[in-house]
Parts: structure tokens; sequence; C-alpha cells
């Protein structure tokens, strides 16, 4: 099944000041899209309402089925959409058990998580670390067990919030490898928010701007 | 000094022989302040973790109450428990007075505050992020909050396990509730208090030995929780 998102004229104000303003976008291809801009611009903003975890004050935003049929916000569509913030959130557990977590509460047959999990983990090349614990990762570490515990649940859409940040360039160099293969599986759509202006051209499809609330189609030479 | 000396060499000798009365208080002990401590964490870990999640009216003066619980004096709970039990008292149609029963009701009364109040403490302090990342992944709210619960999971041990250490160390309540019935409700602290009145010390400063290495291993298996937090499964 594709899903489609759809933002429709939304307003978020905080504390009189529009962050954004009548934004309408669509988000319907299995690629990567790039939404950049500077800080305090409302990426993040942005990027949690696309993901339902916040609500716009005016507007819309919903996902559309392949029929174009409008799909009900509840736990069926919340677990085809995930969110990898800026700084990981790291469950007391193992790496392994980490990255097991969104198979495990959708009450997936042992066998498969382990095989699933072992997959993604030699993926995002963590296979070495999996029985560490994961609140001892570093930065970069932690960064590429975020997203594999993101991808392992097959989702289809995956909101990124500066997945370079706290990052070094070798790391940099691993994530951008790492999405730029979930999008060969062309099973996602991949919507990522930084200012990391070099990572945005390298693995961006389609970059967008988001400049005084509104977003903006960029073209990098 | 010789007359110490005599008591704890004696005190020594109940402890090797394994004396049948002796094994038997210490087994009632245990038995009634384990019975207490599995209630109150039934109980107070849901409510400890619900006060840690929602914030709602009241809840401010929910957590100050426990609190204040937490230092409830023993005597008092024995005192009103009493009331309650006492042929004359509203429950008193339930014949509890005087019966492991009432001494269990007691060391709940105790325990409770403290392994709700430190279960909250814990659950509140577990960092936001926690609950955002497992609802992204995918988890109901139920499983939300069995997450953050789990996340929390050293800190309410050691709630938990302070609660054991406070009910194993009182005396107040289950002596007044329990009545110190040899071979029925005799235990650990209301043996030692009851005998020592006596000037019967051999079995007190016995217990009291036995009473100490429980404590000390109480503190060091928290100590060790608190400090070494051994990785677990995820929900
Ligand atoms: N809950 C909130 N209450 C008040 N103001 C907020 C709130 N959340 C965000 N803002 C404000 O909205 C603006 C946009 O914030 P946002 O986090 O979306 O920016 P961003 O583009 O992600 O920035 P950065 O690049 O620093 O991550 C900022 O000025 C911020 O202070
Ligand atoms: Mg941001």
């Amino acid at each position: 099944m594709t899903l489609e998102l759809i933002v429709s004229k939304i307003w978020k104000i905080y504390n009189g000041r529009p962050i954004l303003r009548d934004l309408s976008f669509v988000f319907d291809k299995k690629e990567i899209y790039v939404i950049m801009g500077p800080n305090g611009s409302g990426k993040t903003t942005f990027l949690k309402i696309c993901a339902l975890l916040e609500t716009p004050d005016k507007g819309e935003v919903f996902y559309l089925n392949s029929d174009k049929k409008r799909i009900p916000e509840d736990i069926n569509l919340f677990r085809k959409i995930t969110y990898v913030f800026p700084e990981v959130g790291i469950f007391n557990a193992s790496v392994f058990d980490n990255v097991a977590y969104g198979l495990k509460i959708r009450g997936l047959k042992k066998k498969e998580i382990v095989s699933r999990v072992e997959e993604v983990l030699d993926f995002v090349g963590l296979t070495h670390k999996k029985k560490q614990d994961a609140l001892t990762l570093s930065s970069g570490e932690a960064k590429r067990m975020g997203i594999a515990r993101a991808i392992v649940i097959e989702p289809e859409f995956i909101f990124l919030d500066e997945p370079t940040a706290f990052v070094d360039m070798e790391n940099t160099e691993i994530v951008k490898k790492i999405l730029l293969q979930i999008k060969e599986r062309g099973k996602s759509t991949i919507i990522i928010a930084t200012h990391d202006t070099h990572f945005a051209s390298k693995v961006g499809d389609i970059i967008l701007k988001l400049e005084n609330g509104k977003l903006l189609t960029e073209n990098f030479a | 000094m010789e007359f110490l000396i005599e008591a704890f060499k004696k005190a020594l000798f109940l402890i090797i022989n394994l004396d049948r009365e002796f094994l038997e208080i210490i087994s009632l002990s245990l038995k009634v302040s384990i019975s207490a401590l599995i209630i109150a964490s039934i109980f107070g870990i849901p409510l400890g973790a619900f006060l840690g999640m929602k914030k709602f009216p009241g809840r401010n003066v929910v957590i100050v109450f426990l609190n204040t619980g937490m230092g409830l004096p023993p005597v008092v709970v024995g005192l009103f428990l009493y009331m309650l039990f006492s042929r004359s008292g509203p429950l008193g149609f339930l014949y509890l007075l005087y019966t492991p029963t009432a001494m269990i009701i007691a060391q709940f009364v105790l325990a409770f505050p403290i392994v709700t109040a430190l279960s909250q403490a814990s659950i509140t302090k577990v960092d936001p992020i926690i609950k955002l990342t497992a609802k992204t992944l995918g988890a109901t709210p139920f499983q939300v909050a069995l997450t953050i619960i789990k996340e929390a999971r050293y800190g309410i041990l050691a709630g938990v396990i302070a609660g054991l250490g406070r009910v194993m160390a009182e005396v107040g309540a289950i002596l007044i509730v329990g009545g110190n019935i040899a071979g029925y409700t005799r235990v650990m602290t209301t043996t030692i208090a009851l005998e020592t009145d006596k000037g019967n010390f051999e079995l007190a400063l016995a217990l009291g030995i036995i009473l100490l290495t429980i404590s000390f291993l109480i503190n060091t298996t928290l100590y060790f929780i608190q400090k070494k937090g051994v990785p677990a499964n995820i929900t």
C-alpha cells in the first residue's frame, strides 16, 4: 500500500508569531525530501505536525491511501509513520533490544524479530555492538541505532530531524549511504530536516526551503 | 561485661542450633513483611505510575499526602487499626485483631506510601524523549506506559526494597494489632521488645543479629540496584 501525506493550508502560531503560515504541500513520492532553513525557521515544528505529533492551529494534515481515501488517525496509521529525533531517545537496554522494540510491541514472533533486527544492525554497521548497553553508544552510533530502530519496522514515512547533528564526517557519510539505500528499496517516503547544505545536496531528491512560514522549492546547482 | 559476653554466646548458640521457636519467629516476620510488601507493590506501583505520568487537578495534594505517609509513625498506624478492628470497632466483625492478617494490613499501610511515592518519583524522572520515542515506534498508550515503567524499573525496585526495610524494622504497629502471641503472632521486632523487657537477652540478641543481617542484605541489594543497572529486555 502506498501512503500520501497531504498538508493543507496549515498555520502554527507561537506567542503571536506565525511560524507556519498557510502552508500546503503534498508528499507523494517514495523519495527523499529535504527541508532546509535556518535555526528557528520552523523545520521541527513542521516535521512534528506532519508526523502527527503536534496539531496545527489552522489547516489540516492527513494521509491518503492508494485509493486516495483519507486514513483515520489511529494506531494503524501511527504504525506506518516514524520519527527520529535529533537526540535519539535510548531505552535503558541493549542495542538489540532497542532496535527490536518496534517489532516486539507489534507482537511479532521471536524468530522473525531476531532475523529482522540482525539484518538492520548489519545494514547500519552495528552488528558487533548488538549486546552493548545502548546508553554507552557514541553519538554517531546512537544515531545509526536510531535509524535502524526506525527502519526495522518498515514504515511508509520516516521523518528525520537533524540526522547529522552531533555526528562526525565519517558517520555522516554512513548515514547518507543508509538513507540512499532505504530509498532504493522504494518502500518509504523519507523527510529530513537539516541545515547541513552539503548533506542535503547529497541525499535530497526534492529540496525544500522553509522561509517566512512557507515551503519553497530550492534549486541546487 | 561478663554478662554481655555470656548473652552473646547464648545468642550465637541459638542461631547455630537453629532453635525451632527462633526459626518460627523469623519465618513469620518474613511472611508478614513480604506479603505486606507484595500487596503494597501491586497497588503502589500502578498508582505511582499513574501519578508519575498523568497531570490532573489535586495531583500535588495526593503526592504531599503520600510523602507524609512515608513518615507515618507506626504506633499511630497501630492505634488506628486497633480501633478499626477491635470488637466494638467498625470492622470488629472480621475478628482480625491479634492475627497475622492484621499485621500484614498494618505493614501494608506503612509500605504503601513508600512504594507509591518512590515509584512516582522515579517515573516522573524518566526523560520525556522515552515517551515520544515509544510513541513514534508505534506503541499504544498502554505500551507507552509499560515502557516508561520499565525505564524506571531500578528506581521502582529501590522503592520496594526501601519499603521492605521499613516494615522489617518496625515494631509499633504490629505489636499493637498482632499482640505478640507466642507461636502465632510473634515476630522478630516484637519478640526483641518483649524479651528485652523481661530481661531475657539471649533470644532478643539472636533475633537482633538476624535482623541486622537482613537489613544489611537489604541495603547491599539497594546499593547495587541503584549503582548498576543491568540492561534487560524491553516490554
Ligand atoms: N512549544 C513551543 N512554544 C513556543 N514557541 C515554540 C514552541 N516550539 C517551537 N517554538 C518556536 O517556534 C520557532 C520554530 O521552532 P523550530 O524548532 O520548529 O525551528 P527549527 O527550524 O527546527 O530550528 P532548529 O534549526 O534550531 O532546529 C522557534 O522560534 C521556536 O522558539
Ligand atoms: Mg529543529
